[in-house]
């Protein structure tokens, strides 16, 4: 596998990075003037990572990756994969994607829609090797007319395999599915990575992002507002609060806890909002040994969007306790 | 990169579409045996100097295959919006490619309903010399080529939902016009008819006369149209793929 990456790849490009992106820019013409859909981002990836582009609707994730795939124009910026153009890399079957929306076509078995596509390229991987990596094995022989939601995004994926690419991107992948089919996409796309492959997936779901990507790359309105190992991510974004029955403590002292953001009192319970629950929890216990009824629970993502991107408009009303400190944000 | 497979897969899905083989194959048949049976005892039809089942052969078999040319643009209308076409911009695939292979299956399928005249023309009494069978096939071939590009031109320029009205209006004009359902030999419908290229495929049954159907008119309405539709088409993907 490896030498068969390594000559195509060629020897010069060989330290490029496998994505490299450089202060891309997009917009639209609206009603209301030009819309800036993604702002000078730069989420360039090197080989062998499994990258989530985590995001709310609207954040820029498909633009970005259309622009990553050549199917948009960037106004300002450029991408290069394995130091090929978009085109270019499409055209040696470097890249492969699936796309946020689509169906395949009809009147063909999933065999041979796999076979069909993977004639395209000029060095594919086997079809029987795409089916099997792909969970497609009991689905092989059926019209695709008559395939399952669930097979159907398998399809879908299959195709993206066939140029047996070096990059592989998905744009919402799991979005139809259900929790089964869910669990069966990942497991198939992890059986591609340990080809020893590099993935870049969208996604609006942390628990996705946490639980089958290296790195996180989140986005909000166009601009990364974070970029890190997963757990360094999760530390920032998925913040954590403690609930616990602690009469005739005061709030100060509580809010200096470490690990703690913020805390609030309601009756006899405090809530604490913490970036580091553990250590928070720990010292809160050390000093007040008399807290009971103790509670730990994640914040939602939404709530550490609003947090990082200081955005008030985002829908759900604002936390009881306003952290308005600046999260520091590194680009 | 490797066209040939791509295309043949194309043309699997084609003949696996059986909805589309039923209506497209037996409504010019049906009509050919109601007109043209009736009819048989006439050799020279209407002044057009041919029998009437060859004429109706011809016209019927004109109305069939551009029919089939033009079902292209449904193909290609479907596609765009199940965003299967987005999907083939990421692979190798060019769009001459892609193309070729829904014009070619498109002349299959033309190919299958012109097959199918024959035979109806052959039951119910045309005999032609082999000659004369294959340079009126010839013809008709060369003229289903604007209309192969007039496929794929509305296929890039209108929706899924406005495609088959705006097909079956546009064919059923044309073969009006053209004299597929009656001869037209003069006045206001014959001159409009002279220059558009279906005309010119009912009169390639007029081979059997004197062995040239098509004059220096025919070659380069057919010819001129084909390059204009052609341009066209080339133009309906740029704006259709270059919107994103």
């Amino acid at each position: 596998m490896g030498g068969a990456a390594m000559s195509r790849a060629g020897s010069a490009d060989v330290d490029a990075p496998i994505l490299g992106v450089e202060g891309l820019v997009k917009s639209w013409p609206s009603a209301a003037g030009r819309v800036k859909a993604v702002g000078g981002i730069d989420p360039s990836i090197a080989s062998g990572q499994v990258v989530a582009l985590l995001g709310p609707n609207g954040a820029g994730k498909s633009t970005t990756i259309d622009m990553v795939l050549g199917l948009a124009a960037p106004d300002g910026g450029s991408v290069s994969i394995l130091g090929r153009t978009p085109r270019a890399a499409v055209a040696d079957g470097l890249v492969g994607a699936m796309l946020q929306r689509g169906e395949v076509i009809r009147d063909l078995s999933v065999r041979e829609l796999i076979a069909m596509i993977a004639s395209i390229y000029p060095r594919p991987m086997d079809v029987e090797q795409v089916i099997d990596l792909a969970g497609l094995q009991d689905a092989a022989e059926q019209r695709t007319q008559k395939l399952s939601g669930g097979q159907a995004q398998r399809a879908r994926f299959a195709l993206a395999l066939a140029s047996d690419p070096e990059l592989l991107i998905l744009d919402e992948p799991t979005v139809a599915m259900d929790v089964e089919a869910r669990r069966g996409f990942w497991s198939a796309m992890r059986r591609f990575v340990a080809r020893g492959r590099t993935v870049l997936f969208a996604t609006h779901y942390l628990e996705e992002a946490d639980a089958n990507a290296d790195r996180v790359v989140l986005m909000a309105h166009g601009r990364i507002v974070a970029d890190g190992a997963t757990t360094e991510i999760k530390a920032r974004v998925g913040t954590h609060t403690i609930r616990a029955t602690l009469p005739s403590v005061g709030l100060t002292g509580l809010a200096s806890l470490p690990g703690v953001i913020s805390a609030d009192r309601h009756g006899e319970a405090v809530i604490l909002v913490c970036i580091d629950s553990d250590a928070a929890l720990r010292e809160l216990l050390r000093r007040h040994p008399a807290a009971r009824d103790i509670e730990v629970s994640g914040a939602g993502l939404e709530d550490a969007f609003r947090r990082l991107t200081g955005d008030e408009e985002a829908g759900s009303p604002a936390a009881p306790i306003a952290a308005t400190e600046p999260v520091e944000v590194k680009l | 990169m490797n066209g040939v497979i791509y295309t043949r897969y194309e043309l699997v899905r084609t003949f696996r579409n059986r909805r589309f083989f039923l209506f497209s194959l037996a409504f010019p048949l049906i009509l050919y045996y109601i007109i043209a049976l009736p009819n048989r005892a006439a050799h020279d039809f209407s002044g057009s100097g041919i029998s009437a089942p060859l004429y109706y052969m011809v016209g019927l078999a004109s109305f069939g295959t551009m029919t089939s040319m033009v079902s292209t643009g449904t193909r290609i209308a479907g596609e765009r919006q199940s965003g299967w076409t987005r999907q083939l911009r990421i692979t190798p695939l060019t769009p001459r490619a892609y193309v070729g292979a829904k014009v070619l299956a498109a002349y299959a399928t033309a190919a299958l309903s012109l097959a199918t005249l024959y035979v109806s023309g052959v039951i119910v009494g045309v005999g032609l010399p082999a000659s004369v069978w294959l340079e009126m096939t010839g013809l008709i071939v060369i003229g289903l080529l604007p209309f192969a590009a007039l496929g794929i031109t509305l296929g890039h320029l209108l929706t899924v939902d406005a495609i088959g009205p705006a097909m079956g209006g546009t064919v059923s004009l044309l073969a009006l016009v053209s004299g597929t359902w009656f001869p037209v030999t003069h006045g206001l419908l014959h001159d409009i008819g002279q220059v558009l290229p279906s005309y010119w495929l009912v009169q390639a049954g007029r081979v059997s006369l004197h062995g040239q159907a098509w004059g220096a008119l025919a070659w380069v309405v057919v010819l001129g149209w084909t390059a204009l539709l052609g341009v066209l088409a080339a133009l309906a993907y740029r704006r259709d793929t270059g919107r994103v």
